[in-house]
């Protein structure tokens, strides 16, 4: 640091933290609240924290927290009951989201071959999870779980809540009366339910209204009700974006002869969409969160599995390094997905 | 006042009109327009007939429905009352027919609404791509010769946001040429650009109407309109008051409303 630098530091500290008696005890109380709990936490998640050992080591421990209990734990809540020997296969599952969201990012990369992979390698793996083949053993939809679950849930919502979205606005700004009213009601109507009544819907009234002998299973039914959450917040997103555009680029395309869906597809909503990337990517973090709630019809997502972990007797006690641990897990994800729009945002210079 | 702009214009070098060669084919034949809106008669009943070639611009105060007229003639204002046949097709609800109107005629905005998030060159494609099929390298080639035709050809690959308004503007009527138009609309092409830009953007109109394009001008223009145009409409309230010449209509205006704008305006 320069002296000048310094000097500018000390002004600012001077100025704004210091500048008369009250002030003056108040930071220095602000400073003690904050010290004090950071230290604790410090204290108990690295001084006396238990690293390594079983549920023994830890409840003879320093009373800090047990990673312990995490170390033990991690592999069965990231990949639930998947055989543990193949846990590879759900593994090259989860790598190979990160490294098609890593290419994305970067413009000099886009092109249809990355459309095509986004397309072939997660249905390529979903197979390679699935097996059957290549000596492979087959492995039953059923033992899926943890991450690779919420990632597929998340990533089919996403994928699928945000053309249907797009149409949606575009329905709701139609010149057509039927239409509009249609679309009205169906973003209002779902808006106004909230997810978990709409997951208990899925799961418990749909199949009741099934013929007999057909059934859907639980994941799609729970998977479709996501989407259609999502397609109505996804749908006011977009149609913010509508709205953003001058009149006059609807006039200069329509001037020039392009059809609705032409207008549509190479002058609106280009624009459109980028003006609300931000948004965009804030309803798509929360639909990644919002996944967590199947839990609750019994879907072994990464909450689940985490919920299931502190059931088992020999770690009984151990609920907030594992919840802790769920928490970081969630927060890698969401933060990436957040890192990435920012990185669009200067790519297409927003 | 007739002689002072002649003399101005003699003055800058300018050539005097010519008149164009019209032919006796129509281009556009309106009859019996009427537009409201919500409860405001915009257009009062307007005829009005354009001969291939022939320059007509449209003057008047504003409100009086000039713009709203040229904008019914692609149907970007429905009207409510009325025929409108353009190039022998009549505008109604059928959305082909329009679709097949507007590919045919191009129109000139105040505010330029270049197509921000494309540069200039596939500002011009987009329609010939789309509208006309026209394979893309065609339609580059002519999108370039159009360039150069209102001279800013070496700006091809730059966005609009680059560009001066005057620029913009002369980009804005490139990309209407490049969908070889029968009709050009300009709704007061240069009502949003600084003096200094004015000046260029005229010019280029001037050229296209010297080459017999079709044009309907809404301008306050009216050195443009003395020099340019073959016929001079004078509307007000949403009605043509007056239809004449520019020689007898700014020497010589019939109407008391023709006299009092152009008292005001020049």
């Amino acid at each position: 640091m320069t002296g000048v630098a310094r000097n500018r530091v000390l002004d600012w500290i001077k100025t704004n933290l210091f500048s008369s008696p009250f002030n003056i005890v108040l930071t220095f109380l602000l400073l003690f609240v904050a010290t004090k709990l950071l230290w604790n936490f410090l204290d108990w998640a690295v001084l006396r924290a238990v690293w390594g050992g079983d549920a023994e080591t830890c409840r003879h421990g320093a009373g800090g927290a047990c990673w312990a209990y995490v170390r033990d734990k991690a592999r069965y809540v990231l990949f639930g009951h998947y055989p543990y020997e193949q846990q590879w296969r759900p593994q090259l599952f989860v790598a190979i989201f990160f490294l098609l969201s890593l290419l994305t990012q970067f413009k000099r990369f886009w092109s249809k071959y990355l459309t095509a992979a986004w397309v072939v390698l997660p249905l390529g793996a979903a197979g390679l999870m699935w097996g059957g083949f290549f000596g492979l053993t087959h492995v039953e939809m059923e033992e899926w779980g943890g991450l690779p679950l919420t990632l597929a849930l998340a990533f089919l919502g996403i994928s699928a809540s945000y053309p249907i979205g797009i149409v949606l606005a575009l329905a709701r700004r139609s010149e057509m009366p039927v239409i509009r009213a249609l679309s009205v009601i169906y973003i209002e109507v779902i808006r106004g339910v909230p997810l978990i009544s709409m997951l208990f819907m899925a799961a418990v009234m749909f199949p009741l209204f099934l013929p007999e002998g057909i059934t859907i299973s639980k994941v799609v039914r729970a998977q479709v009700a996501i989407i259609m959450f999502a397609s109505a917040y996804m749908a006011e997103v977009v149609r913010g974006g509508l709205q953003s555009l001058a009149k006059g680029q609807y006039e200069a395309a329509d001037a020039i002869g392009l059809s609705y869906t032409k207008k549509m597809v190479f002058v609106v909503l280009p624009q459109a969409l980028k003006a609300v990337i931000a948004p965009t990517v804030n309803t798509f973090i929360g639909l990644f969160k919002d996944t967590s709630l199947v839990f609750i019809i019994s879907l072994s997502d990464l909450m689940f599995t985490t919920q299931a972990s502190l059931q088992d007797a020999d770690w009984l006690g151990f609920t907030v390094e594992g919840y802790i641990f769920a928490a970081f897990v969630y927060f890698v994800f969401c933060y990436f997905i957040s890192f990435s729009s920012s990185r669009l945002e200067k790519e297409l210079k927003v | 006042m007739q002689q002072e702009l002649k003399k101005a214009a003699v003055a800058k070098g300018d050539v005097a009109r010519q008149p164009n060669q019209l032919s006796d084919e129509i281009a556009v034949k309106i009859s019996g327009l009427h537009k409201w809106f919500a409860g405001f008669h915009a257009l009062q009943g307007i005829s009005l007939s354009v001969r291939k070639g022939e320059t007509v611009v449209v003057c008047g105060p504003s409100g009086s429905g000039k713009s709203t007229l040229i904008r019914c003639i692609n149907r970007l204002e429905v009207h409510d009352k009325g025929r409108i046949t353009v190039g022998g097709t009549l505008l109604s609800n059928d959305i082909r027919a329009i679709e097949r109107v507007r590919a045919d005629v191009g129109m000139v905005f105040q505010q330029f609404n270049l197509f921000p998030h494309l540069n200039v060159l596939s500002n011009l494609t987009l329609g010939p791509i789309w509208v006309k099929k026209t394979p893309r390298a065609k339609a580059e080639q002519t999108a370039l010769a159009n360039l150069k035709r209102v001279r800013i050809e070496e700006q091809a690959y730059k966005y609009p946001s680059q560009l001066s308004g005057g620029q913009q503007q002369r980009v804005a009527i490139a990309r209407s040429l490049c969908m070889n138009p029968s009709l050009l609309l300009f709704d007061e092409p240069t009502s949003a650009l600084d003096p200094e830009m004015i000046k260029e953007v005229l010019e280029v109109m001037t050229e296209l109407s010297h080459e017999g394009i079709t044009m309907i001008v809404v301008t306050h223009e009216m050195n443009f309109a003395n020099m340019v145009a073959d016929r001079v409409i004078f509307m007000d309230e949403g009605q043509i008051i007056e239809e004449n010449t520019p020689e007898e209509f700014f020497a010589n205006p019939q109407h008391e409303r023709s006299k009092l704008f152009l008292s005001q305006i020049l």
